[in-house]
C-alpha cells in the first residue's frame, strides 16, 4: 500500500520471526495450574517473578511512597504536572546509586549523565538514532536478543552485522571473529559505527570475561567507534563470580575521562533486575555530553511516567531494601537455575554453564534429526505443540549453530518448572525409544552418552582453560 | 585551543546528523522566554517580581478534584494496602496491547468528551509516549523520509521536532490569515499542496489541531467536512490532533473528525487518524498517556508494534483505567474543568478588554491568541521579537510570540491562562496594565479591521517609544526561531 511508509509495509519489525510465533501459540493455549493444566508453559519469557514479595513488603511499610505522598501530604498534583525530560532528580540519583551498588561500588555513576527512556527498548533505539546514520552498522556478537532486530534497525535504518561466536569456546568473543565481522561490514559497504554487547548475555546467561571486555575496549579504541554495553541483567548475576562492567574495565585501564570513555555507553533498565517490565523504566548512561544532550531531548518520545519515577526513587533510595533485595534475588535465581539445570540433565539435556540471567542456553543438538536449522525448527515445533513448552529456538537469536534453545526459568513457580521438566523428560525418553527402534540401540546410547559426556568434559575443561583475569 | 576544536569536530563526526544537528528545535530563541522564567520564576511570596509563566499550556485548574478522587480511591494504586494485591500482575504487564480496562476506559472518555455523539473502538486504541510520541509514530507509519505533511499555520512549534526530527519528514505550511479569522480554506490547502509538488515533496497527509493550538478555536462542521473531502480526493491522510477536545467552554462545541466521517458518503476511512492524550484534558502531562487512534487496520497494527518504544507505564494504565471508569467522577471533572476554564478565560479577556488589547475570539484550549499588532514599531517579525523581549524582561511575562508558531503575520502572541491561580492572573493583568499605561499615546490608524470581539480601542503611536529605560541590547535582525504564527483559522464574531 503506497499510502503507508515502507516501515509499515516491510517486515523489519521482526515480529514474523519464530521468537514471536511461539508467543502467539502460547497465548492461544496458556498453561494454568487449575484452569488449563495441559496448556503451553511459557519458557520463552525472560521475566523475573521471584522477588515480588520483597517489593510488596516494602510498599506495605512505606505508605507515603505507595500513596504518592511526601511527609503525609499528597503530591499527586505536582507529579501529574511533572514532565521535565531531565527526569525527577531524586530518581536519577537513586538509580545511579543502585547501578553502583550492583557493581560493588567499584565505579561511580553521575546522575547527570543518565538519560531516562521508556524501557531499554527505547533506550537502545534512541542510542542508535544518536550514533548511527541510516545504513551505518553496529556489530553484535551472536547469539543475540531477537528484539534487537527491531529496536536497533527498524525505524533507524541502521544495520546489524553479526560477530559469529561458536560453542567451541562457549560462545566467547574472539579477536578473529571481531575482525572478520568488521571486514564483512566493509565488504558490504557498511560504515561500522560501533559494537553492541549484552552483558550478562541474553540468551547465553553468561558474563563477558575480562579478556573479552579488554578486547572490545581496545578494538573500539583503535577503530574510533562506539561501544554500547547493554547491562540490563547486571543485577541477576548469581554465580560466585562478580559482575564486571565495561565501566570497571575503563577504570582499570585508566581510561576514565578519555576520548575512549566518551564512546562507551551503558544501557540499563529495571525490567529484569527488579522484575518491573510493566513500568517501562530504561536508562542510557553516557560520558559524552552531546549524546546525553541529544538523547535527553529524544526521551520526549518516551518519558518515564512521573508517578513511576517517584515510587521507584523512594524504593531505590532505601539502601537497606536494595542490598537485601539484590542478595535475595541472587539466591532465588541460583536455586531456580539449579532446578532447571538438574531437570534438563535428568532428561539427558545439557546447557551452557551460566552464572547470570533469567534463562539457560540449552543444548539440544543431539535431538536434531539433522544438523540443520530446518531440523531445529521441526524440533522446536514439536516442543511447542507436543511437549507444550514455549522455548526460543537459537535461530531466532541468530545463532550460527542449529540445536540451541533459550529456556527461561524465573517467570514461573517451582511446581510449574517441575512439570515442564517432567514433560521434557517424557518427550526425550519417548523420542529415544522411537529412535532405538529405528537405529541399533547400542550405537544410539553410546553416541548419546558420548555427546553428553563430551559436553560435560568440554565445559569443565573450558572454564579451566580460560581463567578469569580478575 | 586548536586541539579542542579538532576534538569537538571529531566528536561531531562520531554522532549521527540527527544528534548533532538542530532538528530538536531547542536552539530556537523561543526557549529564551523559558530560560528567563527558569532563572527567575514568579512566586507570590518568595519572588513577587519573578517572571510569570504564561507560555505553558497546562491545565492546572482541577487538580483538587483529581486529588480528592485519588485519596478516596486507594485501590486505584497498586502500591497501597487496598491495591497491593494487583501489584505483581501489573508490574509484569508489558503487553503492547495495553490493559483492556485501560483501553476501554480511554475509549469511553473520548466518547464523553465528544458528547457521546460517536463511538470509539477500544481495539483501535494504541498507546504512545504522550501526544509527542503519538505524532512521531504516526509520521513513521504514514510517511517516508522526504515526504511532507501539510500543516495549517499557526501551529504548535513542537511539531517541527515531533514530526520531522527523527523521521526525516517535511512540514509544508498552509498559510491562514487573520483577515478571514485564520480560516483553513481549500484555496490555501491547494496552494500549499501545489507548492509542495513544485518543491518535489510528495505530500502524504494533512495534520490539523482541533481545537487549535495556539488559537483556541474549534473547526466547524463545514470546515471539517471540507478537510476530509480535500484529503480523500487527494488520497492523502488526515491526522486530527484532538488533545484539547475537552477544553471547550462557553458556547463553542467541539466536533470531532470522528463524527464528520459518519456524515460523508464513501469516505475512505483508511486515511483518517486521531492523536489524543490525557495531558491537556485531564491535566496529567507527567503520566505520559498518548493515544493513536486510527481507522486504518494496518496502521493500528504497526503503530502498536511501534508503541514498544513508548508504552504507558502499567502503573499509570491501572490508575487511569480505574479513574476513567468512574463515570460520575469523569462527568464531574469535565463539567468543573469547563466552568473553571471559562472563568479564568473571562478574567483574562475582561482584563485585556479594559486595556484595549485585542484577542481572537475562541472558546477552547488553555490559552488566548492576543493581538498586539498595533504595538509593533513596524509590521515585521523583528519588531515582534523586540516587543516580545520587552514583555519577557520588563513586563516579566513569558508569553509565546506568534513567530514561534509560524504565524504569517507578526504581532500575535499566545498567552496561557490555565496554569496559574487567580492571584497570579491578577498580578499578570496588573503588569500588563502598567506596561500599557507607560506607552505614549499617539494617533495611529488601525492596520486593518479583522473579525474580532468588541474591544475598547486605543490608538497607538506608529513609532512606539518605550518610556521606561531599557538598557538591554536587542538582537539585531534576530528572527524568532518560531516561524510566523498564521492567523487564526476560524474566528467568527459573536455580533
Amino acid at each position: 500500500m503506497k499510502q503507508l511508509s515502507t516501515k509499515v509495509t516491510s517486515n523489519a519489525h521482526g515480529q514474523d520471526s519464530s521468537y514471536f510465533l511461539g508467543w502467539e501459540e502460547y497465548e492461544k493455549n496458556p498453561y494454568d495450574e487449575t484452569k488449563n493444566p495441559n496448556g503451553i508453559i511459557q519458557m520463552g519469557l525472560a521475566e523475573n517473578q521471584l522477588c515480588f514479595d520483597l517489593i510488596e513488603t516494602w510498599l506495605a511499610k512505606n505508605p507515603d511512597a505507595a500513596g504518592l505522598k511526601k511527609d503525609g501530604q499528597s503530591i499527586f498534583k505536582e507529579l501529574a504536572l511533572f514532565q521535565d525530560y531531565h527526569g525527577l532528580p531524586e530518581f536519577k540519583k537513586a538509580l545511579a546509586e543502585f547501578m553502583e551498588e550492583i557493581r560493588g561500588n567499584r565505579v561511580t555513576f553521575d546522575p547527570s549523565k543518565i538519560v531516562l527512556a521508556a524501557g531499554s527498548t527505547s533506550a537502545n533505539e534512541t542510542l542508535m538514532f544518536c550514533l548511527a546514520e541510516p545504513g551505518d552498522a553496529f556489530l553484535l556478537p551472536t547469539p543475540y536478543y531477537p528484539g534487537f532486530d527491531r529496536d536497533l534497525k527498524w525505524r533507524t535504518g541502521a544495520e546489524i552485522v553479526p560477530i559469529h561466536c561458536s560453542s567451541s569456546n562457549g560462545f566467547q568473543i574472539t579477536e578473529s571473529a571481531l575482525q572478520q565481522a568488521y571486514q564483512q561490514a566493509q565488504k558490504l559497504d557498511l560504515k561500522v559505527k560501533g559494537i553492541l554487547v549484552t552483558n550478562p548475555s541474553n540468551p547465553l546467561g553468561t558474563m563477558l570475561t575480562r579478556r573479552e571486555l579488554n578486547l572490545l575496549v581496545d578494538f573500539v579504541s583503535s577503530k574510533n567507534i562506539h561501544l554500547i554495553s547493554d547491562e540490563i541483567y547486571s543485577g541477576t548475576v548469581f554465580g560466585f563470580e562478580q559482575f564486571v562492567s565495561v565501566m570497571d574495565v575503563l577504570k582499570d585501564k585508566n581510561l576514565e575521562n578519555t576520548e575512549v570513555s566518551k564512546r562507551v555507553h551503558v544501557v540499563y533498565s529495571l525490567s529484569k533486575d527488579l522484575g518491573l517490565p510493566g513500568f517501562r523504566v530504561g536508562a542510557i548512561y553516557s560520558n559524552d555530553e552531546m549524546v546525553v544532550s541529544a538523547a535527553t531531548k529524544m526521551s520526549s518520545f518516551g518519558l518515564v511516567s512521573s508517578q513511576t519515577q517517584y515510587l521507584l526513587s523512594a524504593l531505590l533510595s532505601d539502601k537497606k531494601f536494595t542490598s537485601t533485595y539484590l542478595d535475595e534475588n541472587k539466591k532465588r535465581l541460583k536455586i531456580r537455575q539449579k532446578q532447571l539445570v538438574s531437570g534438563l540433565e535428568a532428561a539427558g539435556v545439557t546447557s551452557l554453564k551460566s552464572n547470570a540471567g533469567l534463562f539457560c542456553w540449552v543444548d539440544m543438538r543431539h535431538l536434531l534429526d539433522t544438523n540443520t536449522f530446518e531440523a531445529e525448527l521441526e524440533l522446536w515445533k514439536k516442543i511447542v505443540y507436543e511437549v507444550k513448552l514455549n522455548i526460543s529456538p537459537g535461530s531466532s537469536c541468530h545463532c550460527t549453530e542449529p540445536g540451541w534453545f533459550r529456556v527461561c526459568f524465573a517467570n514461573m513457580s517451582e511446581d510449574t518448572l517441575d512439570l515442564a521438566m517432567k514433560r521434557l523428560k517424557e518427550y526425550v525418553e519417548s523420542t529415544d525409544s522411537r529412535r532405538m527402534i529405528s537405529k541399533s540401540s547400542h550405537e544410539r546410547i553410546k553416541s548419546l552418552r558420548k555427546r553428553t559426556v563430551s559436553n560435560w568434559v568440554f565445559r569443565v575443561s573450558w572454564t579451566d582453560r580460560v581463567p578469569d583475569e580478575r | 585551543m586548536v586541539s579542542f576544536v579538532t576534538e569537538k569536530k571529531q566528536n561531531l563526526n562520531l554522532l549521527s546528523r540527527i544528534a548533532s544537528g538542530d532538528g530538536h528545535g531547542e536552539n530556537s530563541s523561543y526557549f529564551d522566554g523559558w530560560k528567563a522564567y527558569e532563572e527567575n520564576p514568579f512566586h507570590p511570596i518568595d519572588r513577587p517580581d519573578g517572571v510569570i509563566q504564561m507560555g505553558l499550556a497546562e491545565n492546572q485548574l482541577c487538580g483538587d478534584v483529581m486529588r480528592k478522587w485519588v485519596l478516596k480511591h486507594p485501590e486505584a494504586s497498586i502500591c497501597t494496602e487496598q491495591g497491593l494485591n494487583g501489584f505483581s500482575d501489573i508490574a509484569i504487564f508489558q503487553d503492547y496491547h495495553g490493559l483492556p480496562e485501560f483501553r476501554q476506559a480511554v475509549a469511553k472518555f473520548m466518547e464523553k468528551t465528544r458528547n457521546n455523539r460517536v463511538k470509539f473502538d477500544p481495539d483501535r486504541i494504541v498507546m504512545s509516549g504522550g501526544a509527542t510520541g503519538a505524532h512521531e509514530t504516526v509520521a513513521f507509519c504514514l510517511a517516508n523520509p522526504g515526504d511532507g505533511f501539510l500543516v495549517p499555520t499557526p501551529y504548535y512549534p513542537g511539531f517541527d521536532r515531533d514530526l520531522r526530527w527523527r523521521t526525516g519528514v517535511n512540514l509544508v505550511p498552509v498559510t491562514c490569515h487573520s483577515s478571514d479569522g485564520f480560516k483553513i480554506t481549500v484555496e490555501a490547502l491547494e496552494a500549499a499542496y501545489e507548492k509542495a509538488r513544485e518543491s518535489n515533496i510528495p505530500v502524504k497527509g494533512l495534520l490539523m489541531t482541533n481545537p487549535s493550538n495556539p488559537l483556541g478555536t474549534t473547526l466547524d462542521r463545514e470546515c471539517l467536512k471540507s478537510l476530509v473531502k480535500f484529503t480523500n480526493e487527494k488520497k492523502i491522510h488526515l491526522i486530527a490532533d484532538e488533545i484539547y477536545a475537552a477544553t471547550t467552554f462557553g458556547q463553542s462545541e467541539f466536533i470531532s473528525v470522528a463524527e464528520v466521517i459518519e456524515e460523508i458518503e464513501d469516505c475512505n476511512r483508511d486515511l483518517i487518524h486521531i492523536v489524543y492524550s490525557l495531558s491537556k484534558d485531564m491535566g496529567l502531562p507527567g503520566f505520559r498517556v498518548g493515544i493513536v487512534y486510527s481507522y486504518n487496520d494496518r496502521v493500528v497494527q504497526i503503530a502498536r508494534k511501534m508503541s514498544s518504544f513508548g508504552l504507558v507505564s502499567s502503573q499509570t494504565q491501572h490508575l487511569i483505567a480505574k479513574m476513567l471508569s468512574d463515570e460520575d467522577f469523569v462527568d464531574e471533572f469535565i463539567r468543573e474543568s469547563k466552568l473553571r476554564l471559562a472563568a479564568r478565560h473571562a478574567e483574562l479577556t475582561t482584563g485585556l478588554d479594559g486595556l484595549g488589547i485585542g484577542w481572537l475570539k475562541a472558546e477552547a484550549g488553555l490559552f488566548l491568541w492576543m493581538d498586539l499588532r498595533n504595538l509593533l514599531k513596524t509590521a515585521t517579525f523583528d519588531s515582534e521579537t523586540e516587543l516580545w523581549r520587552v514583555i519577557i524582561h520588563q513586563v516579566k511575562l513569558n508569553v509565546s510570540p506568534g513567530g514561534s508558531f509560524h504565524c504569517h503575520e507578526p504581532g500575535w502572541f499566545r498567552v496561557c491562562f490555565a496554569n496559574m491561580d487567580h492571584k497570579t492572573m491578577e498580578t499578570a493583568l496588573e503588569r500588563i496594565r502598567v506596561f500599557t499605561s507607560q506607552l505614549e499615546e499617539e494617533t495611529k490608524p488601525m492596520a486593518s479591521t479583522t473579525m474580532m470581539a468588541k474591544k475598547k480601542k486605543k490608538c497607538w503611536q506608529s513609532n512606539l517609544r518605550l518610556s521606561f529605560n531599557d538598557k538591554r541590547r536587542f538582537d539585531d535582525g534576530f528572527f524568532s526561531p518560531h516561524s510566523p504564527v498564521p492567523p487564526s483559522p476560524l474566528v467568527r464574531a459573536q455580533t
